[in-house]
């Protein structure tokens, strides 16, 4: 392995990574009639906001406290109460989050004192509210995503009597990975608390009825028994400890954890249907081994093409991970591996992993697109794997980018597309060949000419 | 209203033509957790001052401003692409706690051995107004160190809305033209030679700003330079280098036309190049400021040419649109102005319309030029969208990409007029290209799956 690069850089060029407010809100959409309040200033949120419509192609809805010069100089208490009042008086939320910005972070609003203090004042027993800390110079997007999800966990669930289900805990995944997964654990009748359900709320289908608050979501009544599962299967193995919201239900009340990796290819699907079975005793049923069947034989007609394919990955950390194990499966050997976060314990599980890789691969952590780039280029990548950020790679480099992950601002339908499972990786892996078969295509006739062709003297 | 709004606080942002004789309140802080649509001072800066293409464009603060703001503007550069970067600080937990000053000079260090770029524009975001930072002082010793400029935009998030950043963009601007004084010599003989002005107010969406330079070039004038499309830091220092000054985005550039005007005496015009007649109203009145009859003359021959030849699409997607009701949410009063002509243009009647910084007098002007009956609102949210677009039987809204779901999720047609746009909307082609896209999205045979 080529090592980590140390960025001894000050500047970020080109940032590879979001903020942590921006994790929260697609955190929190995933819940039942659940609305967002971003105490601070407006534009965190009008941003945030764009972003992700752009994405998912929703509407976003996500209220502000609207922090002005008077806010952030006196306390926004006043302006944190009001924003509650109008959030409800238009959507009538059954759960609102409320998160904070650098700016309310940074003058020390204390964000549940104030929550407490409405519910009580208003004399409120069936609202719900979550709090998170979530200041942008706290961390990613990821790391955003995964401690609103520990808060809900911490706040929301009660001890609970024993039951069968089991609590499916999973990262900022596709509204189309949600639904496989849902339709995997169909397929092994498995019952389940998924944590978050954007399945339905980022994906709405077209109704002659608009609802502010799309139906859909994981049910509170649900998050509430978490408590009481057999087990807790956590996608995802890069978050530190403390930004598990498993942990939480392992250490408060016993549920026995799995952490598994996306399962995004061969070995990580496998991976997640065996704790499946561990924890259910339920087989794997003939249907899915079809599609495990039909992955490797995919896998096995288009080897010769993918052996060509030398990939850099960047984004998220969990989705990072789970991409180059796929792309290691198939000989689609990555130079590099980058994410924006700061992700420990992805280089550490990035290293079995590319042991075995013919050419070293960089890692870089903590990096933006200037780094990736530089490194991608020298280490001669013919094909990008990551969101829409990494276009530079492709507009500027010529290296073709698989738009996976988020945000997919340049392109349609990035909630639809399909990677997890067995068919989901037949899926990315028919993008990432086709990928490369259409830029050989593109190319060759020319490549071959300049090569070879020799003037003759007629 | 017909049916009492949910947030009465909201109930002064909003009017009906002809109902009531009220003044519409406008300029106001949004309402908390009203879901405004509106942005920050940041990105009211960041907005006019993004096409400035040899600049770079470093954001001090945490990491998110910069990724949201990152090359999502469509402004075309005919020389260097560095503004399509997003440079940051980045600051964390330990420079909020003792300060980021430190890093943004070690930031401003790296940039110029870097690129040696010919100026840095340091934006500083909500929470360097708190901590404290001292950006003005850190620019001036940089600027010294290094001899090139570097300008500070005070564009801290929380002190006002869009508004008041486009006018820290303009403050920032008017400071690196003063930059420029000196260089310029005898500016008042110079002007007489030849007819020059500057075009303010437009970003090159699309070449926009290239259009409506080769309209002018054909009149006998040159454009000298444009706020900020396409321009560099060596043009805007010849600034006052003009005639006269022409202002398409009022919102953003009103301010600084009439700062050239107090400063170096130049005359301004508003303009605007949204839609056939106001386009051809536009080219008079720059001919009849310069009181010159040969550029009179050729803008005429102009004006004739170009509409002739885009008669008969318009007249094409005229026949496919007469009778549609449209709704308009977009950025600022100018622009909504002009897009009540331009659908009419194209057979359209506006039955709800609203800005986000629209001022007093805009909203007046529109009050003048729709029906009776029209919704007028000022920094809506989706709750009262939803409502007045489905009350007002709206078939199209205009808007930003904010909106756009919104709009599909009802079910109505939707024109992007944001910054991201792909097309140009000025001059004769844009108009050809606005009629279209209505078209596109108003007769797609999608809508009639819809009510099945
Ligand atoms: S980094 Fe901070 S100020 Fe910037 S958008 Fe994120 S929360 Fe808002």
């Amino acid at each position: 392995m080529g090592g980590l690069l140390n960025l001894s850089r000050n500047v970020n060029e080109n940032p590879c990574n979001m903020c942590m407010p921006m994790g929260a809100i697609l955190a929190l959409k995933g819940i039942e009639q659940a609305m967002v309040i971003i105490h601070g200033s407006q534009g965190c949120c009008t941003y945030m906001r764009r972003h992700i419509a752009e994405h998912y192609n929703e509407p976003i809805d996500v209220g502000s406290s609207s922090l002005n010069e008077k806010g952030t100089i006196y306390g926004g208490e006043k302006n944190l109460k009001q924003a509650l009042d109008n959030i409800r008086r238009v959507y009538h939320p059954r759960m609102v989050g409320v998160i904070t910005t650098c700016l309310a972070e940074t003058i020390g609003e204390d964000i549940r004192r104030i929550a407490d203090d409405y519910l009580t004042e208003r004399k409120l027993d069936d609202l719900f509210i979550v709090t998170a800390s979530t200041p942008g110079y706290g961390g990613s997007h990821t790391e955003g995503y995964r401690f609103t999800l520990r808060k809900i966990v911490e706040q929301l669930v009660e001890p609970a009597t024993r039951h069968e289900k089991i609590n499916l805990i999973v990262g900022d995944l596709s509204t189309a990975d949600i639904r496989e997964l849902q339709r995997l654990l169909a397929m092994m009748d498995i019952e389940y608390v998924m944590l978050p359900d954007v399945s339905d709320t980022l994906d709405r289908p077209y109704s002659s009825h608009y609802d502010k608050l799309p139906p859909g979501g994981t049910r509170l009544s649900d998050i509430r028994t978490m408590s009481g599962a057999a087990a807790t299967i956590e996608i995802g193995i890069t978050m530190p400890d403390e930004l598990s919201a498993g942990k939480v239900l392992e250490e408060k009340f016993g549920v026995p954890l799995y952490q598994v990796p996306v399962p995004i290819g061969v070995d990580n699907t496998d991976r997640f249907l065996a704790v499946l079975t561990e924890i259910t005793g339920k087989i794997v049923p003939e249907g899915i081994q079809g599609e495990r069947g039909r992955l490797l034989d995919a896998m096995v007609d288009s080897h010769k093409y993918n052996f060509e394919g030398r990939s850099v990955i960047f984004g998220e950390p969990d989705l990072v991970y789970a991409v180059t194990k796929l792309c290691c499966e198939n000989g689609i050997y990555p130079v590099a591996v980058a994410t924006g976060s700061q992700a420990n314990k992805l280089s550490q599980a990035l290293e079995p992993l590319i042991a075995d890789c013919p050419q070293p691969v960089q890692c870089l952590n903590g990096s933006d697109f200037a780094s990736i780039r530089e490194v991608a280029e020298a280490r001669g990548a013919n094909l990008a794997i990551g969101h829409s950020d990494g276009r530079y790679l492709e507009e500027r480099s010529h290296i073709p980018l698989v738009r996976l992950g988020f945000p997919i601002h340049d392109r349609t339908g990035g909630q639809r597309l399909l990677s997890v499972g067995y068919t989901g990786s037949a899926n990315l892996l028919d993008r990432l060949t086709n990928t490369l078969l259409e830029n050989k295509y593109k190319t060759y006739r020319r490549d071959m000419y300049e090569e070879f062709y020799q003037h003759e003297a007629k | 209203m017909d049916q009492a709004l949910v947030v009465p606080d909201r109930e002064d942002f909003i009017a009906t033509k002809g109902k009531q004789k009220k003044q519409l309140k406008c300029d106001a802080d949004s309402i908390a957790g009203c879901v405004s649509q509106r942005a920050c001072v940041y990105c009211g800066a960041r907005v006019v001052l993004n096409p400035v293409t040899d600049a770079v464009h470093l954001v001090h603060g945490p990491i998110g401003c910069s990724t949201y703001t990152w090359d999502i503007r469509g402004s075309l550069s005919s020389g260097s692409e560095m503004y399509r970067n997003s440079f940051s600080t980045d600051l964390k937990e330990q420079d909020i706690i003792f300060g980021g000053e430190k890093k943004l000079l070690a930031c401003i260090d790296e940039l110029v051995q870097k690129y040696q770029p010919p100026l840095i524009f340091v934006y500083s975001t909500c929470i360097i107004g708190v901590i404290g930072d001292d950006l003005k002082s850190i620019c001036k010793q940089a600027s010294k160190q290094y001899g090139i400029e570097i300008l500070p935009v005070e564009s801290s998030g929380f002190i006002g809305n869009k508004s008041a950043g486009y006018r820290a963009a303009c403050d920032t601007l008017l400071h690196l033209i003063d930059l420029g004084k000196e260089s310029l010599h005898q500016v008042s003989s110079q002007r007489q030679a030849a007819k020059q002005i500057n075009y303010l107010g437009d970003f090159n969406l699309s070449g926009e700003a290239w259009i409506i330079k080769g309209y002018l070039e054909r009149m006998g004038v040159k454009i000298n330079v444009a706020f900020t499309g396409d321009s560099d830091s060596q043009h805007i220092k010849k600034a006052p280098d003009v005639d006269l000054n022409i202002i398409q985005c009022a919102g953003s550039m009103h301010y600084l036309a009439e700062k050239l005007e107090e400063l170096y005496h130049i005359p301004y015009l508003q303009v605007s190049f949204l839609g056939l007649q106001d386009t051809a109203n536009s080219l008079r009145n720059i001919a009849a400021m310069l009181q010159d009859e040969t550029v009179a003359a050729k803008a005429e021959q102009l004006i004739a040419e170009e509409s002739a030849k885009v008669k008969p699409d318009i007249d094409f997607y005229r026949s496919k649109l007469v009778g549609k009701k449209a709704a308009i949410y977009v950025g600022g009063g100018f622009k909504a102005i002009s897009l009540i002509k331009q659908f009419r243009e194209i057979g359209i009647d506006v039955v709800m319309i609203g800005t986000q910084t629209g001022r007093q007098e805009e909203y007046e002007t529109i009050d003048t030029l729709v029906d009776d009956g029209t919704v007028i609102l000022d920094d809506a949210n989706p709750a009262e969208l939803e409502k007045f677009m489905i009350e007002q039987e709206a078939h199209i809204l205009v808007g930003g990409v904010k909106e756009r779901p919104l709009a599909f999720k009802l079910g109505k047609a939707f024109i992007d007029h944001n910054h991201n746009r792909k097309h140009p909307l000025s001059g004769y082609v844009g108009a050809v290209n606005f009629a279209r896209e209505v078209y596109t999205t108003v007769c797609s045979p999608v809508w009639k799956y819809l009510s099945k």
